[in-house]
């Protein structure tokens, strides 16, 4: 009972913060809408218990991702009227991909519960059960492989985003920390001795 | 001994909180020890601001407050007074309601982390498997009342502050990430009283040990999450004014006060939490003192001694701020990306190695015993 | 050692291994001998084709917990792959180091790009097979872009991200679909949920629609070709001839894995949608072809036409036509290498030979290389002996077997079509004067592995027997 409130309530907020998304004038009201979206998605996998996941899409997408998005956005100087002009022109066919998309998921649904096919709903965990362990146990075992290409994934946008955008420009001037420490007096200065010697009394100036 | 509520009040309030469902009890309850926590974290956030201008003040050569109340006691409460009577003056072409509700994004988060954080061995008001990733998801949302305020403000100093603030911040979250990847090696959980009860059994059991440059990357990434001196580049006062929040005034200036405040208090538990074993005692196992009560409270895990780890933290704060000259911009980037992040790398991967030897102070801990 | 269980899984691991190592050492080279990174790059891929004659497993092994393949089709698709990759690296070293674009990262990514086609010829499951695909298409994207001073490879590098970017999400939207009606990600356990009760849902099809609109983006079929042409003529030639070779190879693991291998059962379903992309294939990408003037455009729509055959190879459903397009897709990229070869060869510093009149009088020039081209010319035109023929004359007989005598006429008169805009290649060479009288400046080493595979057309059209045994034993022990 109250799992199905906090349920519809988080839902509603997350429907309109979406809506909210798509009809912000301002873009950085749109990534902050966004935001709201992304944590009510997570107070909802919170609901069936899937805190993990629910806690890292905070941390990735809310903590980093959609930090350099308003980044991005705040720097931008969009042009506000020219960006919301498009409705009119895109509108019917973005309601006709909604309505297709609808349609299709309200029969993916059907046929999931139409029995003797493969349906399953959501088992209630037993006491003790960690959500993060479960995971971590599948991730490291059953989809070791998908895991691990993953990761060379991003060792290879690394290498792909150096390759694009690391110049060395000439002439620009760096600082050599490891110089800069390494740097003895002696290297700096050089203390000369001199004989004291009488100034030349006829010659002032 | 008379109770100053009588008998039949204490019966009836008794049969009248049976009668409540369950559900609502535990509502109830809830709320009520968020509420203490989260006016104790207030108050000392008052005392905090006390305490830090009486340490620079004397590192300095200086009184500091002394004015208010017997040894300037008061002071924090004056300051508050003045805070929260003077008018808030939103600029005319700022985005008024993002401008509100940054001070607002600030501080909640910090409040919030309080729920998993346990205060001594029997008390946490949310005692949840995934704490420590609870801890740094919402840290890491502190940043957008920083850049919302910036950027909410329409001004340059304030945008550029902000952007300031939002580079260091997720540079610096990764190193500090990093850092609890090796606490959470340590101890093998990411619940953060699993992880405490891991540091059972005395100093030298402590994480401080086997992991002391993680303690010393966590310890700096949260100065520098916290903005604060040395990584203050994102206020920089003698740069660009006041940073994110120039314009701010009255409650909602004060508000970003407490957020940077209960910040620094709640970075100083969670280090006392990951490397110096939270509320555990050092003297524990010292049983050659004897047996007094005396003893056996120094020597039993309690609040106070959480609070004491807290207070040197805090004072760790302060001394850097009166030590140390503000980092240039680059110099920060360089420090978090280049030093701090390969830094945790390396140490998580001579954790793992040390454990699966079983060397010294790396045999105790979680990782060791997964390696059979 | 508990490493050994991974055995099968050696050419990927190894790859892996060396693409480190080459990192980290590419690193310590300085400019001047930027050729050590190639010679590691050649180094590396010599140990990963070791690494796969020498974990040959006897049939079908599964790896991963099913996530990964190793049959008789993924050792033959990633020992071609390879080669072709090493014949790309070879061609390539003269430009870059004339244009100063040798750079460590051409091979590093070159590299990764070779490791996403690894994946996708052994992958067993949508999760990996698309994974293997992204790692292919991010180099793919990285190498278009390779040359930061150009603002046309910067262009063709955005529409290719952009489309390409928007290929994968349908193919992922498809993916999803299936696996929420299967409930398997697996191509196995998905052919046995569609056997078992799916076989008929709508949503399935949708699902398939998505994926194979996906699939079609990946070959460059039209008209999903948008992205091709345009990546073809303004990413410069080494990186052409990269996409143009290898990756094809991919595209075939692609299709034959997920619509044979997962989705077999609705051949009569997919069957429609693959023969209207292949015969619009054909026909545009040979119609378009002859108004084109930039080499590099007009194999581009060739490379089109030759997606149309393979499709149709597909579309018959039989062992017959999965052999035929095996066979296809080989000889292909073979001829695809050697033709972007030349191309490489014409170019020479601050030159790019891009235009078809840059090949006007090269039997002047060079008599021996106008040979070479000629063979090529031939070969993708499909005139008798050259290999081009036989892949085509395979794909029509598998077509008339199958039952489809009006496809086989189609593609007939394609390739009749298609003839002209090879053989006016030819006429420039032998019959115009060269405008262009400069010496070729490639090693004598490029040179010769250019000529091997100018021969290799020929040798393998009048001998096209054993290779064409060992595609239909391919077929034949994986189908």
């Amino acid at each position: 009972m109250f799992h199905t409130i906090l349920f519809y309530f988080f839902a509603i907020v997350l429907i309109g913060a979406a809506i909210g998304v798509i009809f912000a004038r301002n873009p950085v009201h749109a990534v902050m809408f966004l935001v709201l979206a992304f944590f009510q998605s997570a107070v909802l996998w919170l609901l069936i218990e899937a805190e993990f996941l629910a806690i890292v899409l905070v941390l990735v997408y809310v903590g980093a991702v959609m930090v350099l998005f308003l980044f991005v956005v705040m720097m931008l100087d969009i042009n506000v009227e020219e960006v919301s002009g498009g409705y009119t022109r895109y509108l019917p066919l973005g309601v006709l991909v909604a309505v297709l998309m609808v349609t299709e998921l309200a029969q993916i649904i059907w046929l999931r519960s139409t029995p003797g096919i493969s349906a399953a709903g959501f088992a209630s965990t037993p006491d003790g059960y960690s959500n993060t362990k479960a995971l971590g146990a599948v991730l490291y075992t059953e989809h070791v492989y998908a895991f691990e290409i993953a990761a060379v994934i991003l060792l290879l946008a690394i290498v792909a985003a150096i390759t694009l955008t690391m110049r060395k420009r000439p002439g620009l001037k760096q600082q050599d920390i490891a110089a800069q420490v390494a740097v003895r007096a002696a290297d700096r200065i050089r203390i000369v001795k001199m004989d004291a010697v009488k100034p030349d009394t006829g010659s002032e100036p | 001994m008379k109770t100053l509520i009588p008998d039949f009040v204490l019966k009836a309030w008794m049969s009248l909180w049976g009668m409540l469902p369950p559900l609502m009890q535990y509502l109830v309850e809830t709320t009520f020890w968020i509420l203490v926590v989260m006016i104790s974290v207030i108050l000392t956030v008052a005392f905090t601001t006390y305490f830090e201008r009486k340490v620079i003040g004397y590192m300095q050569g200086r009184v500091g407050p002394n004015r208010v109340g017997p040894f300037g006691l008061g002071q924090p409460f004056a300051d508050v007074i003045k805070l929260l009577i003077k008018e808030v003056i939103v600029p005319k072409k700022s985005s008024r309601f993002l401008f509100i509700i940054a001070p607002l994004l600030t501080l909640t988060p910090a409040l919030a982390t309080w729920a998993v954080i346990p205060l001594s061995d029997t008390f946490v008001i949310a005692n949840i498997d995934a704490g420590l990733l609870y801890v740094l998801s919402l840290t890491s949302v502190g940043v957008y009342g920083v850049i919302l305020a910036g950027w909410a403000t329409n001004s340059k100093y304030a945008f550029l502050g902000a952007m300031r603030s939002a580079a260091q911040i997720v540079a610096y979250e990764i190193a500090m990430g990093f850092a609890l990847v090796g606490v959470l090696m340590a101890g093998g959980s990411l619940n953060l009283g699993v992880i405490i009860e891991a540091q059972a059994g005395g100093v030298s059991q402590w994480f401080i040990l086997p992991l002391l440059p993680l303690f010393f990357v966590y310890l700096i990434s949260g100065v520098a999450e916290t903005n604060r001196a040395p990584f203050d580049v994102a206020e920089g006062e003698s740069e660009i004014v006041a940073g994110f929040h120039v314009e701010y005034s009255g409650v909602a200036f004060a508000l970003f006060f407490l957020g940077e405040y209960a910040n620094i208090i709640l970075i100083s538990a969670l280090t006392s939490i990951f490397f110096l074993g939270g509320y555990l005692s050092p003297f524990e196992g010292w049983t050659f003192l004897g047996d007094n009560n005396l003893v056996s409270f120094l020597r039993d895990p309690s609040l106070g001694w959480l609070c004491a780890k807290i207070c040197f933290f805090i004072f760790v704060f302060f001394w850097l701020r009166a030590t140390f000259p503000r980092y240039r911009y680059d110099q920060i980037m360089r420090l978090g990306w280049k030093v701090f992040i390969p830094v945790t790398i390396v140490w998580i991967g001579v954790e793992a190695v040390m454990a699966y030897l079983r060397v010294g102070p790396w045999s105790g801990l979680a990782t060791a015993s997964l390696a059979g | 050692m508990i490493f050994g269980q991974f055995s099968p899984a050696a050419p990927e691991i190894t790859l892996l291994i060396m693409i480190c190592i080459v990192l980290i050492a590419d690193l310590f080279v300085e400019d001047e001998k930027r050729a050590t990174t190639f010679w590691l790059a050649i180094a590396s891929l010599a140990v990963t084709a070791w690494a796969v004659l020498a974990s040959a497993p006897d049939a079908h092994t599964l790896l991963f917990d099913g996530s990964y393949v190793s049959d008789a089709l993924s050792q033959v698709l990633k020992l071609f792959a390879i080669g072709t990759v090493a014949i790309g690296f070879l061609y390539a070293r003269d430009y870059l180091r004339q244009n100063k674009l040798m750079k460590g990262e051409y091979y590093l990514l070159g590299l990764f790009g070779l490791l996403g086609i690894m994946i996708m010829t052994s992958a067993n499951s949508m999760l990996t097979m698309y994974l293997g695909l992204e790692t292919l298409s991010l180099s793919l994207y990285a190498l278009v872009a390779f040359d930061r001073n150009s603002a046309t490879s910067a262009e063709s590098a955005m529409k290719y991200f952009v489309l390409g970017a928007i290929a994968s999400g349908t193919l992922l939207y498809g993916i999803s679909w299936i696996y929420g009606i299967t409930g398997s990600l697996q191509f196995d356990g998905i052919a046995a949920a569609v056997r078992n009760d799916a076989i008929n849902s709508m949503p399935l099809w949708f699902g398939m629609a998505f994926m194979i609109v996906g699939i079609a983006f990946k070959f460059g079929a039209v008209p999903f070709h948008m992205w091709l042409p345009d990546v073809y003529q303004g990413a410069r030639t080494p990186v052409t001839l990269y996409i143009a070779s290898a990756p094809k190879l991919a595209a075939l693991a692609l299709i034959l894995r997920i619509l044979v291998d997962g989705l077999g059962e609705l051949h009569v379903v997919w069957q429609g949608m693959i023969m209207v992309l292949a015969v619009l294939s054909l026909v545009v990408g040979n119609v378009v072809a002859i108004a084109q003037t930039n080499i590099k455009r007009m194999l581009g729509y060739s490379a089109i036409a030759h997606v149309g055959f393979i499709l149709i190879a597909i579309f018959t459903g039989s062992q017959d036509g999965y052999a035929a397009a095996l066979f296809y897709t080989l000889t292909y990229v073979v001829m695809a290498a050697g033709a972007f070869g030349m191309v490489i060869l014409l170019s020479r510093k601050g030159f790019e030979a891009e235009n078809l009149a840059d090949f006007k009088g090269l039997n002047a020039r060079s008599p021996w290389f106008a040979l070479m081209m000629l063979f090529f010319m031939f070969g993708m035109a499909g005139v008798p002996p050259w290999v081009g023929f036989f892949a085509k004359l395979n794909v029509i007989s598998a077509v008339l077997n199958a039952g489809f005598p009006i496809l086989a006429l189609i593609m007939v008169l394609a390739s009749v079509i298609g003839a002209y805009y090879y053989l006016r290649v030819i006429w420039y060479m032998y019959f115009d004067a060269a405008e262009d009288r400069s010496v070729f400046q490639a090693d004598i080493d490029t040179r010769i592995v250019l000529s091997l595979n100018g021969v290799a057309v020929l040798v393998l059209g009048i001998i096209p027997g054993w290779l064409l045994t060992l595609c239909i034993n391919v077929i034949r022990t994986v189908y």
